[in-house]
């Protein structure tokens, strides 16, 4: 093996098990940073192991293919992650079942705000209308907001990319935006976030408080529904 | 901890057979949050289901855990969209901008909605 370390490298850079260590390793160090910053915004654990590892994968050539076999374990957990959401909304159901007319009432406005502000923006900027059109859905988790883009005939990469995008600046922005409105509602904050930054703004409520938590994560799960119907509605009216 | 685990797998498995099956354009795993929440609200009625997974704060732990860490399970996926940042490249730093602001106008709106209409809400059922 010593005679030819390449022949190693070769061979671990094919194997899951590389890319597995490496993002679980990246979260580990990021993750660590965000708890001794006290969680602050700007420390997001996302926004760090994505440029980590993807400065990592250009300066050895792998391709993505080859990460997300290892990775893949990794991604897959979203959906248990989302089974696991039942056990905070439990914990808080009086809390939740005695907001449910606020959060409908937010959940309308919310969706129609992140469409709407984004398209009139879009085109107050001369973007041609095709990428508009991937835009329009940035609020919602990833596979939903594509499955919008691709109805829609636009480019659902460039949408994916800006969905990221937008959780990652909600997610920093969040904390030091509502504590400069002064609004203490965690109930309240943690809706928005999730009605903005789906995933990710929900992940950060995570970190700051569980009741923040809990209502992005309602907030994200109603959102794609209500952001799938809006969107091609709110783009054929806005962009006659 | 296996067992629970299995217990969130199993749900989503349900739910993903069940959005199938019935052809709801709704994710799985949401309807495997809805019969997970159930199955913890049927619990509080009968006792008698408070074993295994569901007793001893099983499914509980598992799931803090998992949540707690939500923010790993976003990377595999953010990875791939780094390497396409070239796509933005061509419209530069307009979309970047457009992002911002639009995060920025969401968040303000969807909080002072909920702020406002739980204090209409709370002043209604105080006086009706």
């Amino acid at each position: 093996m010593s005679d030819n370390p390449f022949s190693l490298w070769v061979y671990l850079s094919q194997s899951p098990l590389l890319w597995l260590t490496v993002t679980l390793l990246t979260y580990a160090a990021t993750d660590a940073v965000s708890l001794k910053t006290r969680r602050h915004p700007l420390a997001n654990p996302v926004l760090h192991s994505l440029w980590i590892i993807g400065a990592f994968l250009l300066m050895t050539g792998t391709s993505y293919t080859t990460y997300f076999a290892g990775a893949q374990f990794v991604h897959f957990l979203l959906g248990p992650a989302t089974v696991a959401l039942a056990v905070p909304l439990y914990e808080n159901r009086r809390r939740v079942a005695a907001a449910v007319l606020p959060m409908l009432v937010a959940l309308a406005v919310g969706s129609l705000a992140a469409i709407v502000s984004v398209v009139l923006l879009a085109r107050a900027f001369g973007l041609p209308r095709d990428i508009i059109l991937s835009l329009a859905p940035k609020s919602v988790t990833a596979g939903v907001a594509m499955g919008i883009s691709e109805s829609l005939h636009a480019d659902p990469s460039l949408t994916a990319v800006s969905v990221i995008l937008t959780g990652i600046m909600g997610a920093i922005i969040v904390t030091p935006l509502m504590n400069f409105t002064g609004i203490t509602d965690f109930r309240g904050r943690g809706f928005a976030a999730g009605i903005a930054a789906h995933g990710i703004g929900t992940a950060r409520a995570f970190q700051v408080d569980e009741v923040a938590g809990v209502f992005a994560g309602i907030a994200m799960s109603l959102n794609a529904l209500v952001t799938s119907l809006l969107v091609p509605l709110a783009v054929t009216y806005l962009l006659r | 901890m296996i067992a629970s685990l299995s217990l969130i797998l199993l749900c989503q498995l349900v739910g993903e057979v069940a959005v199938r099956a019935l052809a709801v354009p709704v994710p799985g795993p949401v309807v495997g949050l809805v019969l997970l929440l159930l199955l913890l609200l049927a619990r509080d009625r009968f006792p008698v289901l408070a074993r295994g997974p569901l007793g001893n704060d099983g499914v509980e732990s598992v799931s803090r855990g998992m949540l707690a860490n939500l923010s790993l399970l976003f990377i595999p996926a953010g990875v791939g969209v780094v390497q396409k940042l070239d796509l933005l490249a061509e419209h530069g730093i307009a979309i970047l901008v457009i992002l911002a602001v639009s995060v920025i106008v969401t968040l303000l709106a969807t909080v002072a909605t909920f702020v406002a209409a739980s204090s209409m809400f709370a002043r209604e059922e105080e006086d009706p």
